[in-house]
């Protein structure tokens, strides 16, 4: 073996760190040489092209953020699993420090930033315009990049952990431990680099959604007659626009500090740490309303329909959702009580942080009242609807105990606050997603996932998280701190920190089993041939599941909320049906490569940032410009589907009347 | 973009609005590109926050006063303000459909941007020929990331007009050149409103206090 | 604590500590900020056990109501509980509950503001004791504790004498860390360039376990550190030993310590003038003004809670 190889996997492919990596390596090029084989046996290459890489259709958008939000869960549940198992005894050495810390690091972010993130703008994508009577988001191109650039985002992400070292500075990453005097490897670099990619996406989709949701509607479709969904995501769009900007400059500074030697954030030459931890949580807080909010939306949607009943509280539903998005930019200071705040700054944000519970609360009656006097169903996005209730009800009122400030300096960074945040961040957010998952599936895909493996994966999911969780509640009050990669024997945390990782292996096989459930579904699970497998109630369960690509043959005109339902208990679905005489040519956007080769240049450029390599970060900024100039430059971006290829389309799926 | 033909079906009043927003197809866009103008003012609000946090921060190095030159910041401003007035006489050409004086007036605004941007970069050379680099303190740290991002915004403004004025060469006065001269022309006037704080906030309290 | 205060602050004990007992019974001596030694600890005690308690009164009805609706109004053929699909509406039932979380909010938020303001002040200050002043700082990876008043340094332990109120003066010459002492009380920040304050009593001698609670990398599992309260006989004892040992704490010895590395606890007998001070102000307490005072000695309580405020404000402006 040459020297300069030998060099060169040392330095960056880690050889010297042991099995993990070498393991990691492997299975890397067996999967990249299967995909690749397969796509080439299959001759699937020009599909893969035509359909998915170069799609601007939202549907297709929405099922892509759907994959990788599945397969980011995967990555970052491995790695809580590697942090349990080093956890479950005490002076473990499964892993050793550094390991420990790069995990804990990589799974915060990516369940965060790569995994819940994903998941919101999977459902975003696929549902809201079908549920406004649109044709496509507002920016169907921009909708495009947002997916490429977070895509590439959790690619560079990913990579770091079989080149040069994965970032180990904790989720927050706060200076001066990030900075390069402390942390010198490339890893945090990987970090700032990738959220920064994956956080203009996500800006964009901000934007993109809000317009949509402003200008797109349905004729008829006045704003407080839209669905709860729809309306969750402008609240979460809002706090998007608002919160990811601080974002972005916490991380450029950051990013300054250390490729360029700036001092914003090191201890010496004037930099101020604390200026981050205030950066970072006036973007860090919001953002849990911003994954949170939309799943407060799919249960308002599930609970009507399992319930069949019309949700309670409408106008309460709507001010609280926007409540929320607004007390969430006056909470950011309650991440550091503890950090030598005022009693007045603290008092204020103590309450502030109390005050979000107020809409929250609303909201939770309002779901338990729209299923009082209603006829529930315990299908799959009901089951995780109930049992969202009493898990978010817990966990946001251990968040109301941690709001108080004086108390909050016991359980700060400890196992009590790792807990509350799981369990709402889980029990709200992933559940929501879960359900909304199952719920939306049959339009987006046309089968329905198996019942019986879903009931299996789910009562695993929950004892497991329960299992998991709780003990943490009672090892913060025993003193134990987060992010420690072991602990002595003689403090008593054996016994529940065992149960703890057993639970998080039950949560493990509960994934598994949602695998084989979408597995074993595809072939055998229930064909939905009407297009309304759940009996639902807004305008998306009108269309054929899936939707055509253009949506809507004729725009549907809005007279009430929860339409579709009104129309079915009236026998007037045929209103919604096409006729023939109504079609007119539909404009539709053409696909475009280039919003994938952006993100693949921004990736280049990235990627040269976390070495400092200056000529691949001059290569793919030049390739984000040409693709800014070229894309300045089209005229040409639409095209026609003539009124007889509709009128085809829509009798073969015989809908004309 | 064509997902919007239903948006003409409440068509009120709509002969009476400014060209670029008739068609409603573009008209989203600029309420789009509004927008990402808030994301952008948040943007710069972090980076004021941070140099207001740090100015003070000079580690014994050079302060504002030594460093901010009179005629030089104040020669940017007038370049400034000026290209933003000629970029606002520009959308009015558009309006009256007068292409020779859109183009023209694009076209001043365009040099004028040149003028600043040019100011800008001598001045920075001036300040790292003196030892005051970024590296230095972070109250250059902030100072040059700030009034830099700046600068980096306008640049892209620069070419962003040359390709419109382009456009508009190519092609004349359109619902489409229509809104992209509008937009570029908002972008320009956003750009002006920050260097307004700039002015203040940094160059001037920086001489003062 | 003045008198009139007496009768509640003993019915709230009484309180608490019956409630206690019935949540808490078969929780052992290892939960640590259950068993509070301190009066910091205790009130942080109250205010957990009352929030506890707030909290409980919506979320119980809530579990049973909801456990109750999904059982009386599942889909069976045969249910004939009421089914209304058109009610949606009830501006009574949604002002109640409008108003029973504000009305929780309101008092959770009076005691909160309450516990906040009275632990910026000493734990004991009807007592005629002087309290004592500790300096901490925080590095990679371990604590060092100076005394100013005893002249004496230690690494990774420190004593205290019981029913005195100690002012523990933290920063950190290294990432961001958090002083905390379960037992003793709630945590508080060491950062870079800034002098924090945190008071902390025991009542009783005993060894009390603290940690590190804020990630600083590799070695931050290995920052555990024992407080250890003793009598005041035995703390001066204590100090008079140390004071003389021979072992010294050099401006030098003080760059090998900072070096990262994993230690075990040690003592010096001096350590250089000024050495907090000097610190904070070099990792940025010079742009802090009001951070410490012009001589460079340690501030009065009460300054010293102002200054906190001040620096607070400046901070939160920068986000926004």
């Amino acid at each position: 073996m040459p020297s300069w190889f030998h060099a060169f996997a040392d330095k960056y492919l880690m050889w010297q760190e042991g099995p993990m990596i070498w393991g990691s390596d492997v299975l890397i090029l067996l999967v990249s040489i299967g995909i690749i084989f397969t796509l080439t046996y299959f001759h699937k290459w020009k599909w893969l092209w035509r359909e998915w890489i170069t799609t601007v259709d939202h549907k297709r958008i929405g099922i892509m953020y759907l994959i990788c939000a599945l397969l980011m869960m995967f990555r970052g549940g491995a790695d809580a699993e590697l942090l349990r198992t080093q956890l479950a005894v005490p002076n473990n050495h499964f892993l050793t420090a550094d390991h420990y810390d790069q995990i804990f690091t990589t799974h915060g972010t990516i369940m965060i930033l790569f995994m819940a993130m994903p998941f919101i703008f999977a459902l975003f994508n696929i549902v809201v315009p079908l549920q406004i009577g649109a044709r496509d988001v507002a920016f169907p191109y921009l909708n495009a990049i947002s997916f490429w650039l977070f895509f590439f985002g959790a690619m560079l992400f990913n990579l770091s952990f079989v080149f040069g070292g994965s970032p180990d500075a904790s989720w927050v990453s706060y200076p001066p431990l990030s900075e390069l005097g402390f942390d010198p490897g490339p890893g945090e670099n990987y970090y700032l680099l990738a959220i920064q990619i994956s956080g203009i996406g996500s800006i964009a989709t901000g934007i993109n959604f809000l317009a949509t949701i402003f200008k797109m509607r349905a004729p008829g479709m006045k704003l407080m007659r839209m669905p709860l969904f729809s309306w969750s995501v402008v609240a979460a769009s809002i706090v998007i626009i608002f919160a990811f900007p601080a974002l972005a400059i916490a991380l450029a500074l950051l990013m300054l500090d250390r490729v360029v030697g700036t001092h914003f954030f090191t201890i010496l030459h004037g930099g101020n740490p604390m200026m981050f931890v205030n950066l970072f949580w006036l973007w860090g807080h919001p953002e849990v309303y911003i994954v949170v909010l939309p799943a407060f939306g799919v249960y308002s949607e599930v609970v009507a329909t399992f319930a069949r009943k019309r949700v309670f509280g409408y106008s309460s539903m709507v001010a609280s959702l926007m409540l929320i998005s607004v007390i969430s930019y006056f909470v950011w200071a309650h991440h550091f009580f503890t950090m030598g705040a005022g009693a007045d700054v603290n008092t204020f944000f103590a309450i502030a942080s109390m005050m979000v519970g107020i809409p929250t609360g609303v909201k939770v009656f309002n779901w338990l009242f729209t299923m009082f006097q209603g006829r529930i169903r315990m299908t799959l996005p009901m089951l995780w609807t109930i049992a969202f209730v009493p898990c978010f009800v817990i966990g946001g009122a251990t968040g109301v105990m941690l709001a108080a400030a004086p108390a909050d300096y016991q359980y700060h960074n400890s196992y009590f606050l790792i807990a509350h945040f799981h369990q709402v961040l889980i029990g709200g957010v992933v559940f929501g997603m879960i359900a909304g998952m199952y719920y939306w599936w049959p339009k987006m895909f046309g089968f329905k996932l198996d019942e019986r493996l879903g009931r299996i994966a789910f009562w695993l999911f929950n004892i497991g998280f329960y299992v998991c969780f709780m003990p943490q509640y009672a090892l913060g009050f025993m003193g134990m701190q987060r992010r420690m990669y072991t602990y002595p024997a003689t403090m008593g945390w054996n016994t529940l920190n065992l149960v703890s990782t057993i639970g998080a292996y039950v949560m493990g096989i509960a994934f598994v089993v949602i695998v084989v459930q979408v597995v074993y579904s595809i072939k055998h699970g229930e064909r939905d041939l009407t297009g309304d497998p759940w009996d639902g109630r807004t305008l998306e369960w009108s269309l054929p599941s899936p939707a055509p690509h253009y949506n809507f043959a004729v725009i549907p005109t809005v007279t009430d909320r929860d339409m579709w339902w009104v129309l079915k208990e009236e026998g007037r679905t045929d209103e919604l049906r096409p006729k023939a005489k109504d079609i007119q040519p539909i404009h539709m956007p053409k696909n475009s490569g280039r919003p994938f080769l952006m993100g693949l240049s921004f990736f280049v450029a990235g990627f040269g940032f976390v070495f400092v390599w200056w000529p691949l970060i001059v290569l793919g900024l030049a390739g984000v410009a040409a693709c800014m100039i070229a894309r300045a430059l089209e005229y040409d971006d639409e095209y026609h589907i003539p009124v007889r290829e509709v009128q085809s389309h829509e009798a073969a799926l015989g809908r004309l009347s | 973009m064509a997902v919007m033909e239903h948006a003409v079906h409440n068509p009120t009043g709509i002969d009476e609005k400014p060209l670029e927003y008739r068609d409603p197809n573009q008209s989203v866009k600029i309420l789009g590109f509004w927008l990402f103008l808030a994301t952008d003012m948040l943007l710069f609000g972090c980076l004021f926050a941070t140099y207001l946090v740090v100015r003070t921060h000079t580690d014994g190095g050079p302060t504002p006063q030594q460093l901010f030159d009179i005629p030089g910041f104040t020669l940017e401003t007038f370049f400034l303000l000026t290209s933003s007035f000629t970029g606002g006489l520009s959308t009015l050409a558009m309006r009256n459909g007068n292409r020779k004086w859109l183009m023209t007036w694009l076209a001043v605004t365009i040099l004028l941007g040149l003028a600043f941007i040019g100011f800008e970069v001598k001045e920075f050379v001036g300040d790292v020929a003196v030892g005051a680099t970024m590296q230095r303190s972070a109250f250059l740290s902030a100072f040059f990331t700030l009034v830099g991002t700046h600068g980096s915004h306008v640049s892209i403004g620069l070419v962003w007009m040359f390709l419109t004025l382009l456009q508009v060469a190519r092609r004349g006065i359109t619902k489409v050149t229509a809104r992209k001269v509008f937009v570029v022309n908002l972008y320009w006037h956003f750009l002006d409103v920050v260097w307004v704080f700039i002015f203040t906030i940094v160059y001037l309290s920086g001489r003062v206090m | 604590m003045r008198r009139e205060h007496r009768p509640r602050r003993v019915r709230t004990v009484v309180f608490s500590a019956a409630v206690l007992t019935l949540f808490l019974t078969g929780c052992g001596p290892q939960y640590l900020v259950l068993n509070p030694v301190g009066p910091v600890g205790r009130e942080e005690l109250h205010l957990i056990v009352l929030s506890a308690i707030l909290v409980g009164i919506v979320i119980v009805p809530v579990l049973f109501l909801l456990a109750f609706i999904v059982w009386r109004y599942r889909d069976k053929p045969g249910n004939t509980a009421p089914y209304k699909p058109k009610w949606s509406e009830s501006k009574v039932l949604e002002f109640i509950w409008w108003g029973i979380p504000v009305v929780i909010v309101a008092v959770l938020g009076v005691f909160t503001a309450k516990t906040t303001f009275a632990l910026v002040k000493p734990p004991a200050e009807d007592q005629q004791v002087k309290p004592l002043t500790i300096q901490v700082v925080s590095l990679d990876w371990k604590w060092l504790f100076l005394y100013p008043d005893q002249h004496i340094a230690t690494v990774n332990y420190a004593e205290i004498p019981t029913g005195v109120p100690v002012q523990f003066e933290l920063t950190s010459d290294a990432p961001m860390n958090s002083f905390w002492v379960p037992q003793l009380g709630g945590q508080e920040y060491t950062m870079p360039g800034m002098a924090m304050r945190l008071w902390l009593q025991a009542d009783k001698p005993g060894t009390y376990y603290g940690h590190g609670a804020n990630f600083t990398g590799s070695g931050f599992a290995h920052m555990d550190f024992n407080v250890i309260a003793k009598s005041d006989a035995d703390f001066n004892g204590w100090v008079h030993q140390v004071q003389s040992s021979s072992q010294q704490l050099t401006k030098a010895g003080y760059q090998k310590l900072k070096q990262p590395s994993v230690v075990g606890t040690s003592s010096y007998a001096s350590y250089p003038a000024h050495l907090f001070n000097d610190t904070v102000w070099a990792d940025g307490g010079q742009y802090m003004p009001g951070m410490m005072n012009q001589t460079g000695s340690p501030m009065n309580a009460a300054s010293a809670s102002n200054m906190a405020g001040m620096s607070s404000s400046s901070n939160s402006a920068s986000g926004k």
